[in-house]
């Protein structure tokens, strides 16, 4: 007898369930996209039948403000720091997991430890250090501070140990050096464990807010967020451009979620992070 | 007999070598990380924890000044930042136990029903939308015309304009990140309910029982270490709740510090009013108050087993 046999309630009160959670959940993203194709003076006018679908929402703020640059500061932030954790989150698990140094226990201990302090405490000081530097409002200012993640560097490490101990043997017998059994062993047995880092960094970077608020104080370094945030602050009474705001904003990260959402879901379910 | 010793002793140089060799290409791999973790996490805590003692401005560092603990205690005389704590302790209160509860009960049906991919999209697709575009979102819905109100207008309901409401405000950012965090939540419980054997809901059907008297002897006890992960991941994100205040209020946590939080209330203070001494110290009560909670959690989860 299975689990479902020993329920008895009728399965279509769960469809129902289901189904009506589920337009919550998407109607917001169908509203915006629906609003952001009507024309202005019909925003609030219509709920359903707009006289026609106008699209010129999407090319006044492309034109007529910078989404444009935004969009490019978004992602141009977004790969070099998702880029920079790749590689020194994954090193660094695998240092911790693989190989053998003196201080190799308390080191991980001391990034296990900072884990537990909320990043807001750096608030403060990373602003200053930033601007003793002359790097607010600028690229380095916006990635450098943000290349490591000691949560990643837990999780790599917890991948790495979980790979068989005969591998670096083999390894050694072929006359690999330690980075030799890293690059050409370990790496390509870890395509799941890349997925889910390049995943997260690049969806918690994308959607960042805290950070780009404080360190882009130009409108020329305004990451995609900040963009809209101000744009939506000055433009509330032209509602169909700020939601084609939102769409653009939304628009790559749903599309990276459609793709990889296998990986998502088991990135969610193994870590729980988000 | 002079062969073997020379054998041995070359082997134990090569291992000795191999060791620092190790050792050191341990040093070099963590060397980065290790960068980054000093220069950009223990440095700044450490310096913030000495400001937080300090009356600080970047702008004027004449008149920086020791102040002892001066600081944590006005932060507790401050109606400002006690606001800001009461709201955001009204926030978690309001948000933890429901997205909790929810969580909990799509998982259960998405767990039971064909097409579990279209609904696990559907139920996650706003825990990968930016905060900014969902409170954007929701500031539209919740306009005075917007879509809420023309929904409640059926039933003959007035609604209030939302954000400009002091009693309205703060719920409607609560809605707003059930709405968006839930479906992260779901999927962790999704995975919970996996690891539960199935020979236990048979064993349970034999002696009679059903529906749900299974879910609450079965499944809600056997999730516990789950709901566990779940309610401090919950709290811990809910205490540092920011953009969404940030968004609705156009950084002011109006109206009438309605939608102020801690963090918020850390970000004017630290960068508006420059008083970064003051904003340090808040950030340090916030620590206490997250490790308190996440303390409490496993003392009650620990005393359990």
């Amino acid at each position: 007898m299975s689990r479902e046999a020993v329920y008895r309630r009728p399965r279509h009160v769960l469809y129902i369930i289901a189904i009506l959670y589920a337009c919550v959940s998407l109607l917001p993203f169908v509203w915006s996209v629906y609003t952001s194709l009507k024309p202005t003076d019909e925003v609030f006018t219509s709920i359903v039948p707009i006289s026609h679908l106008n699209f010129g929402s999407y090319a006044t703020i492309i034109h007529d403000f910078p989404f444009a640059r935004w969009l490019l500061n978004s992602t141009v932030v977004a790969v070099i720091v998702t880029a920079g954790n790749l590689c020194v989150n994954t090193l660094a698990g695998y240092a911790f997991a693989r190989l053998r140094f003196p201080g190799r226990g308390l080191l991980f201990y001391a990034f296990l430890a900072i884990m537990m302090i909320p990043s807001q405490v750096v608030l403060v000081p990373i602003y200053m250090l930033l601007a003793k530097l002359g790097w607010i409002d600028t690229y380095q200012g916006l990635t450098i501070p943000f290349l490591m993640s000691p949560f990643m560097i837990f999780l790599a490490r917890q991948f790495f140990l979980g790979l068989p101990k005969e591998l670096e043997e083999a390894a050694r017998i072929d006359g690999l050096g330690h980075w030799g059994v890293f690059w050409r062993i370990f790496l390509p047995l870890s395509r799941p464990l890349l997925a889910a880092q390049t995943i997260f960094t690049f969806q918690g970077n994308w959607n960042s807010f805290l950070w780009p608020v404080l360190l882009a104080t130009s409108q020329d370094m305004y990451t995609l967020p900040v963009g809209l945030n101000s744009f939506y602050g000055q433009y509330d009474a032209y509602w169909n451009s700020v939601m084609a705001g939102v769409i653009l904003l939304t628009l790559p990260m749903v599309i990276v979620f459609l793709v990889f959402q296998k990986q998502f879901v088991k990135g969610i379910s193994t870590t729980g992070i988000k | 007999m002079n062969g073997v010793h020379t054998h041995t002793v070359v082997a134990h140089h090569s291992s000795r070598r191999s060791s620092v060799d190790q050792a050191l290409a341990g040093y070099l791999f963590v060397l980065p990380a290790l960068t980054a973790l000093v220069v950009f996490l223990v440095g700044p805590i450490l310096y913030a924890f000495y400001i937080s003692f300090q009356q600080f401005s970047f702008l004027d560092e004449q008149s920086n000044r020791f102040v002892g603990l001066a600081n944590y205690v006005h932060l507790f005389h401050d109606p400002v930042f006690l606001r800001a704590l009461w709201n955001t302790t009204l926030y978690s209160l309001g948000v933890v136990p429901v997205q909790t509860a929810l969580a909990l009960f799509l998982a259960i049906i998405v767990n039971r029903v064909q097409g579990k991919t279209f609904f696990r999209v559907a139920y996650y697709l706003p825990t990968v939308t930016s905060t900014v575009a969902v409170s954007v979102m929701f500031v539209f819905l919740f306009q005075p015309r917007g879509l809420v109100n023309q929904f409640l207008a059926l039933f003959g309901v007035q609604g209030p304009n939302y954000f400009n409401s002091p009693t309205f405000a703060l719920p409607a950012i609560m809605v707003m990140a059930i709405w968006s965090t839930v479906g992260q939540f779901m999927i962790i419980y999704l995975a919970g309910l996996q690891d539960i054997p199935d020979e236990l809901y048979e064993a349970a059907a034999i002696d009679g029982a059903s529906g749900w008297k299974l879910t609450r002897h079965i499944t809600i006890p056997m999730l516990r270490r789950t709901t566990f992960l779940v309610i401090v991941m919950s709290l811990i994100g809910t205490f540092q709740v920011f953009d969404q205040a940030y968004v609705v209020s156009g950084g002011t946590g109006g109206p009438l510090n309605a939608t102020l939080t801690v963090i918020l209330d850390l970000f004017i203070k630290g960068f508006k009013d420059m008083q970064m001494g003051y904003a340090s110290a808040m950030a340090f009560v916030l620590f206490a108050i997250i490790m308190i909670l996440t303390l409490i959690q496993h003392y009650l989860v620990g005393r359990e087993d």
